[in-house]
């Protein structure tokens, strides 16, 4: 089952705290970030469900701003989710090479995950790193001026993260 | 060198710190305004400036101020847009990373104001690091009594809280910003009413952009009409500048908006001239929405003066041969970038980015991205060109917010100004898909009639 715990309800209060009394839904994509985090980085029925419970709202007032805002994953993703930005100025510095290179490296395209379940590629639209592309957003940083050695180093790590976290 | 209000000390060792910041002289605009000033004052001052919103529409900010409701025991707040999505744009980050408190110390002051007791400021949600680095400014200017009860004695009262968006562009239109912090989806609100009088859960808004509010700190520490001094015309002040593409040094630069853009591209000071020695194709001045230009186009208007970096000197021309200061993202393209898949990729960040509510926008950015990769891969028919335009055209004036225009001026002017290079991807289909257009005559001088 699907539940805060104590701390991550502290948390929740927090977010609830800064709004006025009844206006608690403002809320709601704070919330959804954290029960993404909280939850194995993305969002199950189960889980929109209960954030509507906490929130005292309806559970398709949830369901329609989840499926609305690009970071919300409503489907499982890998450990660690490579979110490649591909517009304009990142595209003319070399974002494609970068989706291929990615492709080469771990066998798998935008929208797929690796059978290993570690890492999933996604395409994003502009992240506001312009100057410093080509990038990818990975967990809460970015990663700028991407290269392949830089992508090999990236991959890397994480395979030595999830080493050392198992 | 040109004048700098807002980074002159983004560089210095410790500068995101209270201690560091205070001691360079950080809130005292706080203490002149809330002790020596009052609302009406401060609102005058900002009028004075010629402070236009830095966000991307150039609005004045002093006029926005002056249009808050005040009705009786009804709360007003002031929220921070620092959703900054715009493709090519990335200063607020900037600003945000570097000098947080300068945004704080403009916030205050700003809500005092406007009387916000509580302030929001809403931060794309990809930004994910810098709420952290915004609270904790937060948390040190109250533990110093800038923020909270009673700030400085005075009895106004004043709490800014962060809040995250969650990836949609769309958010940084102001009423899709309200409907996101009401916990919505971000569809954009009909105007009007206004925010000024019916805004964040119906009560009285204000939302201004991050450099905005931060460029209230040296209009109070200055004057009104010092700061107005700074620049030409109605551009006055300083604008943050986030260049990037083809050029030796990409980053943000703070510029005195009398500067030409030739300067700002050629001189070591700013860009430092186009990577790899390379010829200057095309430029999107103002972020990915505004018209890209050709090179000579960008670098001389059509009446053949030099373009200077500033509202009035972009736009000279209009939408014919000109383009916009927009929010400032500096997109530069060199002679090897191919106009159609530039603009396909816009395209496709439009049609990504539309919230839906309004057809022609809904519709239209999705036709816009598929034309533009047929063309792109070698599948174009002339007739494409014309439904391009056409279908631009009656995206632009026909939606409830302006992401239907930003996301038709790309187009429009990819092809008001690029026709032949789009023309030429169609009849040489197999050509293109291996080489690029090229320079062309993009760099040639215009002939300026007599």
């Amino acid at each position: 089952m699907v539940q805060f715990s104590q701390e991550q309800l502290t948390e929740f209060n927090r977010l609830v705290s800064r709004y006025p009394e009844g206006k608690q839904k403002s809320a709601l994509l704070p919330v959804l970030h954290l029960a993404q985090q909280s939850f194995g980085g993305w969002l199950s029925q189960e889980t929109l469900d209960y954030v509507a419970e906490l929130l005292k709202i309806k559970p398709i007032e949830v369901y329609e701003v989840a499926t609305f805002y690009s970071m919300y994953n409503l489907k499982p993703v890998g450990k660690y989710l490579f979110e490649v930005c591909q517009t304009g100025p990142c595209m003319i510095k070399g974002s494609d090479d970068i989706v291929a290179y990615i492709y080469e490296k771990l066998g798998i395209k935008p929208g797929e995950t690796t059978a290993d379940g570690l890492f999933t590629l996604k395409t994003v639209e502009c992240l506001g790193a312009c100057g410093y592309a080509p990038m990818m957003q990975l967990g809460k940083h970015y990663r700028e001026h991407l290269t392949k050695e830089k992508v090999d180093a990236i991959i890397e790590e994480c395979r030595k993260n999830a080493a050392a976290n198992n | 060198m040109g004048v700098k209000l807002l980074l002159d000390k983004a560089h210095i060792e410790g500068i995101r710190s209270f201690e560091v910041y205070r001691r360079e002289g950080g809130y005292k605009a706080v203490e002149k305004a809330l002790k020596e000033m009052n609302p009406e004052s401060i609102v005058e001052e900002v009028k004075k400036s010629g402070l236009r919103g830095r966000g991307g529409a150039g609005f004045p900010a002093g006029m926005k101020w002056s249009f808050i409701a005040k009705p009786e025991g009804i709360p007003r707040h002031l929220v921070c847009n620092a959703d900054e999505s715009e493709p090519g744009t990335f200063k607020d980050r900037y600003l945000m990373e570097h000098i947080p408190h300068l945004l704080i110390e403009g916030l205050i002051i700003s809500s005092f104001a406007l009387g916000s007791n509580d302030t929001y400021i809403y931060i794309r949600g990809e930004y994910a690091w810098i709420p952290d680095i915004l609270e904790q400014a937060i948390e040190e200017a109250k533990a110093n009594g800038f923020l909270g009860k009673n700030i400085l004695g005075t009895g106004f009262d004043c709490n800014i809280h962060v809040q995250r968006g969650a990836g949609a562009y769309i958010c940084g239109e102001e009423t899709a910003l309200i409907e996101s912090l009401e916990g919505k989806r971000g569809n954009p609100r009909i105007k009007p009413p206004f925010p000024a009088i019916q805004g964040l859960w119906q009560r009285p808004t204000v939302v201004n952009n991050v450099e905005t509010l931060s460029a209230v700190v040296p209009i109070i520490n200055i004057g009104g009409e010092e700061y107005a001094k700074i620049g030409i015309g109605r551009s006055t002040g300083t604008k943050l500048i986030s260049a990037c593409g083809n050029i030796n040094k990409p980053g943000v630069y703070e510029i005195d908006m009398t500067i030409s853009v030739e300067e700002f591209i050629y001189s070591d000071e700013y860009c430092g001239g186009i990577a790899n020695g390379k010829k200057l194709k095309a430029c999107i001045p103002g972020g990915s929405s505004v018209p890209v230009l050709p090179a000579n186009l960008l670098l001389k208007t059509a009446k053949g003066e030099p373009r200077l970096m500033n509202y009035e000197s972009l736009a000279d021309g209009g939408f014919a041969t000109g383009s916009s200061m927009g929010s400032g993202g500096f997109i530069v393209l060199d002679e090897d970038q191919c106009i159609v898949k530039h603009t396909y990729t816009l395209a496709r960040f439009y049609r990504h980015e539309s919230c839906g509510q309004c057809s022609p926008c809904r519709e239209g950015t999705g036709w816009m991205e598929k034309i533009l990769k047929k063309i792109d891969e070698g599948q174009g028919k002339m007739s494409d060109i014309d439904l391009l335009w056409d279908i631009q055209r009656k995206i632009e004036g026909n939606t409830i917010c302006p992401l239907g225009d930003a996301a038709a001026w790309p187009v429009a002017a990819a092809i008001r100004h690029f026709r032949d290079e789009f023309e030429w991807h169609i009849q040489h289909p197999e050509e293109a898909q291996k080489r690029n257009y090229g320079l062309a005559h993009y760099a040639d001088p215009i002939h300026v009639p007599a």
